[in-house]
């Protein structure tokens, strides 16, 4: 096996290293900077260059060396090389070949442009390694664009009603890519401290987002009239939230394609949106890297790889501790 | 179906209802008369004749999206709601017509007259033709229940905004056992003389709990007592030679209390009486009894034997065929007081005793009582007040007695349903045996909508096993699990059943070993049931 799977993680004997861990290990590939996938207490980690930034925020001083998409890397007797995953900026997909043969750690992964991550690229491989946190058939995206003209014409609804527009989504990646592809022209754009952090980084490594106002404890919400809230959901519905007085609350993700989850989170709103491929992006990417092994975690493991066992595959569950795109991220793990 | 799923999506995605208010009764002013007429049907849980089955809706569904059953099947607990389930997984419409809410009902009556296999193309082509919302409510008038916070209080409310008529009234005009199918919007709502429908009830008046000191309420002279007698609320209804007994929740219960047939040899015509329907024998029955009965349309003679009921009947609402509402309840009840002074003993009719009282700490003593006078404790009712429509404070308080409790194990759990599909929240508890644990309840209410969050969190990363939607965990946690009664019962393992179970607290400082044990329980069955 190129691969097995340990109660570290995923482990590569040929190589001698370990893709995104969950317990201290020597040597760690990570495919992007989550919390799940990019944990404290390695020993050595390799990312791509796009993920550095992120991962040295998040993790400190670490031992980290890069590498470029698509370079590859010879570690023992596995040659390995990074390739996009669509994720977030900087995420990947990891491709370890030993011997010939060939497996893909795809990591977190979506398969549409996001206007903000590098678009992901199918790897052909003997032996796919997919996330499917919403390998359900409920689970479908519209295209971006629909669901960001809902979100700036609800804004823009807001502010013209004299109120605050409340957006909760994950600070790391699904905030600076609503960031990019909103209209800012509708009004001032304030960040929380968590968003803002990110925003940072990425503006460090030359990805273009629009001008935002980080809320200080003395922010008045008063002096930015018809302003959109960009916050981690977390936040949304706290004493943080309810300075900014009359308010509508909307939270993007994945998760408010179920109107059960829209309801339970009593925001005013929901938008379809989502860092993970859906039901027909999942089975997309799968056909495309024509393997025959599909290995699946995150999510719902045990219903996509029965489905994916009666259409020809040999698919098996993988137990890891990835937690797919949670609601309700701890303030420490906001990441999936 | 647009402007009717532009309704819902403004009612749905607010929790204000103020603005639930603003989009119904601008819809009731704007819509077709008999779109309007359908809208309040559905939304106080009425619906059209269901012209094909849950099962086949699956099936056509699945086919239609070009999955295998099993995963639709799957789905479902995840989504939580069927026909949302079925919205989300079809494929995008391939046309769009954009016809009215009640041309769609009419669509699925048409449906029973043709033949089974002429159903299957018409549901595909109404899929085919229905925007993604549309289409989820298109599913609801199937498979039913269009629960989505709209009381019949906002629909009253709404309704009389929008015709500028008076709220009462309204409430009046909605009850009873009407449909769409045989009344119009103007017999229904706008006709002068609506007291067309014999079997029309009145709108309940509902108490509160009292969670203040009496004392707050004022001068005791002011307010009659009486035991609270716990049963199913209802009205019964003498007009034209003819009774009707109808339940709280608007459902019509005659047939299923054949025993109050007899009222009508003993009260005149034109008689409404509003009270409890209990399981009698000597006295109130423990609910226990009675519970044999619900959700039974027919009864067999050896129940009628074993659980005969009665109505307790604590107001009148109605004499001689006139409205006796605005008149004070002091009033009100001497008058039933006169009407039922001679009723034989086996009369299915009942008056709750007064409790007198001088003082509020003397009340307080005899309601330490109340379990031993089969109540849960005191109604009391403000002398000089009519008789309200609704919830509203002030003129009728129930004053229970505290509930019981036991502290219990939590061994297994499920997920919720709708706003709570991604949640466990339906929970089995157990107490402790020697060395075993038994299940003894279920509780699925009472925690905090964070708590609930967090045991979900713990229930995934601590799940023994699994029986289709149910999870057996690591038995670990206590709750406090408050009740109102406790009785025997063999159909359970423990041998008893509660009364309203629920969560009442997370004892997160007890250990397993501090929960109560099987002998707790019999022993506060013996001093209760
Ligand atoms: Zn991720
Ligand atoms: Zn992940």
């Amino acid at each position: 096996m190129v691969l097995s799977f340990t109660e570290r993680g995923i482990y590569c004997p040929a190589g001698d290293f370990y893709v995104d861990p969950w317990k201290p290990v020597p040597r760690a590939l990570i495919t992007h900077g989550h919390a799940d996938h990019a944990r404290p207490g390695h020993g050595a980690y390799l990312c791509t260059h796009g993920a550095a930034p992120v991962m040295r925020h998040r993790l400190g001083d670490i031992r980290l060396d890069t590498i470029a998409y698509a370079e590859t890397r010879q570690i023992g007797s596995a040659r390995v090389s990074f390739h996009p995953a669509g994720h977030v900026p900087g995420s990947a997909q990891i491709r370890i070949e030993v011997g010939g043969e060939v497996w893909v750690v795809s990591g977190d992964y979506k398969t549409t442009p996001d206007g903000l991550s590098e678009a992901f690229e199918p790897v052909r491989c003997h032996s796919f390694i997919s996330e499917c946190t919403f390998g359900l058939p409920v689970f479908t995206w519209e295209p971006q664009d629909i669901v960001i003209n809902q979100i700036n014409q609800w804004w823009a609804a807001n502010a013209s009603a004299g109120i605050t527009t409340m957006l909760g989504a994950y600070s790391l990646g699904k905030a600076q890519r609503l960031l990019a592809a909103i209209d800012p022209s509708i009004g001032p754009i304030l960040t929380h401290g968590a968003v803002e952090a990110t925003n940072a980084v990425l503006r460090g490594q030359g990805y273009a987002l629009p001008e935002t106002v980080p809320v200080m404890p003395d922010t008045d919400h008063k002096a930015y009239p018809g302003a959109l809230v960009l916050a981690p959901p977390s936040a949304l519905g706290s004493a943080w939230a309810r300075k900014f007085g009359p308010q509508s609350t909307g939270f993007a993700s994945g998760w408010m394609r179920l109107r059960g989850v829209r309801r339970r989170r009593a925001g005013d709103r929901g938008f379809v949106i989502s860092d993970h491929a859906d039901w027909p992006g999942l089975l997309d990417a799968i056909r495309t890297t024509e393997a025959e092994n599909i290995y699946v975690t995150h999510g719902y493991t045990d219903i996509f790889a029965r489905y994916l066992r009666e259409t020809g595959y040999n698919a098996q569950i993988v137990a890891t501790d990835y937690t797919g795109e949670v609601l309700d991220p701890a303030p420490d793990e906001d990441g999936a | 179906m647009k402007e009717f799923a532009a309704l819902f999506t403004r009612i749905d995605q607010t929790t204000k209802t103020s603005i639930k208010i603003n989009a119904l009764s601008d819809y009731l002013q704007f819509a077709p008369k008999e779109d309007r007429l359908w809208c309040i049907a559905l939304f106080t849980g009425r619906r059209p004749r269901r012209a094909v089955t849950t099962t086949q809706l699956r099936e056509w569904a699945a086919e239609a999206a070009g999955i295998p059953l099993w995963l639709l099947e799957e789905s479902y607990p995840v989504v939580g709601d069927l026909a949302e389930t079925i919205a989300l997984i079809l494929p995008p419409n391939g046309q769009y017509t954009n016809h009215g809410l009640s041309h769609w009902i009419n669509e699925l009556r048409d449906l029973h007259d043709v033949e089974n296999e002429a159903r299957m193309p018409r549901i595909l082509a109404a899929w085919d033709q229905l925007a993604p919302t549309e289409r989820f409510l298109f599913n609801k008038l199937i498979t039913g229940g269009f629960r989505i916070g709209i009381s019949q209080k906002l629909m009253t409310r709404a309704l009389a905004r929008a015709l500028d008529r008076d709220e009462a009234e309204m409430a009046h005009r909605l009850m009873g056992n009407w449909s769409p199918e045989t009344t119009t919007w103007d017999a229904l709502i706008e006709a002068e003389d609506p007291a067309t429908d014999l079997s029309r009830p009145y709108p309940f008046y509902l108490a509160y709990q009292l969670d203040d000191a009496p004392e707050t309420l004022g001068d005791p002279s002011d307010w009659s007592a009486e035991w609270k007698w716990d049963g199913i609320r209802g009205q019964v209804i003498l007009r034209g030679g003819e009774h009707f007994v109808w339940s709280r929740g608007e459902e019509l219960m005659t047939d299923r209390f054949p025993e109050l047939a007899r009222l009508r040899d003993f009260l005149p015509d034109g008689t409404v009486l509003d009270g409890e329907i209990l399981a009698w024998r000597d006295g109130p029955l423990p609910f226990n009894a009675l519970q044999k009965r619900i959700g039974r349309k027919t009864v067999p003679k050896k129940l009628l034997t074993e659980a005969p009921v009665a109505m307790a009947a604590y107001d009148l609402l109605e004499t001689g065929g006139v409205d006796l509402r605005a008149q004070p309840y002091a009033t009100r009840r001497a008058q039933l007081e006169t009407l039922c002074r001679d009723l034989p003993a086996d009369a299915p009719l009942h008056l709750p005793p007064h409790v007198t009282f001088d003082t509020w700490d003397a009340l307080a003593q005899t309601r330490a009582t109340a379990r031993n006078h089969s109540s849960e404790g005191v109604m009391l009712k403000r002398r000089a007040s009519p008789y309200l429509a609704g919830r509203k404070k002030g003129d009728w308080w129930k004053w229970k007695l505290d509930p019981l409790t036991v502290d219990a194990v939590m061994i297994y759990a499920q997920s919720g349903h709708g706003r709570r599909a991604n949640l466990f929240t339906d929970f089995t508890f157990a107490v402790r045996d020697g060395n075993e644990l038994v299940p003894f309840t279920k509780a699925y209410s009472g925690l905090t909508d964070a708590e609930f969050r967090e045991i979900s969190a713990w229930v995934r990363k601590n799940t023994l096993q699994r029986f289709g939607p149910v999870r057996q965990v690591t038995p670990h946690h206590v709750f406090e699990i408050a009740f109102e009664g406790i009785f025997e019962s063999p159909r359970h393992k423990s041998g008893l059943a509660l009364r309203f179970p629920r969560m009442s607290r997370w004892r997160r400082d007890k250990p397993l070993d501090e929960a109560n044990t099987l002998d707790d329980l019999r022993a506060l069955l013996k001093a209760y049931d």
